[in-house]
């Protein structure tokens, strides 16, 4: 029983249930001989356990670390066998087993094999030894996560440090025209000048109230149909019917029965009638 | 008037230029400043000396593989990160060995880098490092299937740090794998 005296995984013998022969644990440096009975192991604890591994090649790695084996003389059939081990143990909890693990237990088996079989006695050296591809690869992807290790301890870019930079009030995405409070104001003084003198064509104040404009614009849209946003305020009608209007506007789109749209920012509002179907009804 | 005529005030200007830069500029993109060009070789020389000016600070001046930026030292980023709600999350195992195969490797094929780890390369895994704008696609192999080669890009060395793949840390050599492979053989 080779399992017993050559015994690399600590861990692995509490999760396999034909390993009571061999101790489970170190308890206060005395070897366990059982577990005890009210020792609760999770049972996905084997899962998280073999999570940690990036791979059959990281697996082997492990158990070639855990039992100081030297890689250029792999003892074949112990690694075989405790590799195997774990792919049964994933076997017996039913966890889905990556088709590389199988894959890799067919190239073990195969290696091992292979060196079972008499050599012939001359120009066979050590190039041909069956090891040697397993080898070359183990040492292959020992090296690049040592360098991904290497690489991840690397100071990184808003990780380990920030760019700086200083604010400059320039830089908001693309330049776009400045507008001051004093721009904004002179908008609004010809706006209601221009409404003012439109008034003088009236003869008289029309009285409006929200809800007939609310009326007017639903009768105005179109099932369907957008309408500009400005469309709907006729300036000469004077400032009182261009609040009630924009009053108006606001409560059809609090009340649900317009939508108001806008392509992107600055780009003209665009009214329509949100339920058209019910409309045509 | 636009023309700083002492060396200290065209390193002013290669300062505040740098500072207000959101990527780092190289040589050539900075003598743009100067109406009369200081040359090369004065503006790498000036670089130079402004890069030991900011050395006692919180922020260095350093070059990279597209130039030259200011960045926080390292060793602040644990106040930076007080500041923050969270943290930047590290990537995977997997996600970093595929970029070191890609990294050392390059141009390699997701074949090239299954090989290699002895697992599937998920495309999650490929997403992740493009999107971040580390690696990209810079061909096919010409073989069946014409695979597509990765290659890491300008920015990842950028993010790192570096000015060139020559400055990644370099490969173990096999025989210390063998070592830290197996340490008691």
């Amino acid at each position: 029983m080779t399992r017993a005296t050559w015994s690399p995984l600590e861990p692995a013998p509490t999760w396999s249930p034909d390993m009571s022969e061999a101790h489970v644990a170190k308890l206060y440096g005395e070897p366990l001989r059982e577990l005890p009975k009210d020792l609760y192991i999770p049972p996905d604890a084997l899962e998280v356990f073999l999570d940690t591994f990036e791979g059959p090649l990281d697996l082997l790695l492990y158990l070639i670390r855990k039992a100081n084996i030297d890689i250029l003389d792999i003892p074949m059939a112990r690694l075989t066998e405790q590799y195997l081990e774990y792919v049964e143990a994933m076997r017996s909890r039913n966890l889905e087993l990556a088709a590389e693990y199988l894959l890799m237990a067919a190239m073990l088996l195969e290696i091992k094999s292979r060196m079972l079989l008499p050599r012939p006695p001359k120009a066979e050296s050590a190039q041909t030894d069956p090891r040697a591809e397993l080898v070359r690869r183990l040492l292959e992807y020992e090296q690049m996560k040592q360098a991904a290790a290497k690489l991840d301890a690397l100071p990184h870019a808003n990780r380990d440090f920030a760019c700086v930079s200083v604010w400059m009030t320039g830089r908001v995405g693309e330049r776009l025209p400045d507008v001051t409070v004093n721009d904004l104001q002179e908008a609004w003084l010809s706006l209601l000048k221009h409404a003012r003198v439109m008034r003088h064509h009236k003869v008289q104040r029309e009285e409006l109230s929200v809800r007939e404009v609310m009326s007017r614009i639903l009768r105005r849209l179109q099932p369907g149909r957008y309408m500009e946003f400005a469309e709907l305020f006729d300036l000469a009608a004077g400032i009182p019917a261009l609040v009630a209007s924009f009053l108006a506007v606001l409560e059809l789109t609090r009340e649900k029965l317009i939508e108001v749209t806008q392509r992107e920012a600055l780009a003209p509002l665009y009214v329509r009638l949100t339920h058209v179907a019910a409309h045509d009804a | 008037m636009l023309q700083p005529t002492t060396p200290e005030a065209v390193k002013r200007v290669l300062e505040t230029v740098l500072l207000a830069a959101v990527e780092p500029l190289p040589v050539s993109e900075l003598k743009k400043a100067f109406d009369d060009d200081p040359g090369l070789d004065t503006l790498r020389k000036l670089l130079e000396e402004l890069r030991r000016e900011w050395s006692g600070r919180g922020v260095e001046l350093i070059q990279v593989a597209t130039g030259w930026r200011f960045q926080t030292r390292p060793e602040y980023q644990p106040y930076l990160d007080r500041l923050k709600q969270d943290k930047p999350p590290r990537y995977s195992r997997a996600v970093l060995e595929t970029l070191a195969i890609i990294a050392y490797r390059q141009p390699v094929t997701r074949g090239d880098i299954e090989d290699i780890r002895g697992v599937a390369v998920s495309p999650h895994i490929v997403k992740t490092l493009e999107a971040r704008g580390w690696i990209d696609q810079v061909g096919h192999r010409e073989a069946p299937g014409r695979p597509a080669l990765y290659a890491t890009t300008r920015r990842f060395l950028d993010d790192l740090g570096l000015r060139s793949l020559a400055e990644l840390p370099p490969l173990v050599e096999m025989e210390k794998v063998i070592d830290l492979a197996a340490p008691a053989a």
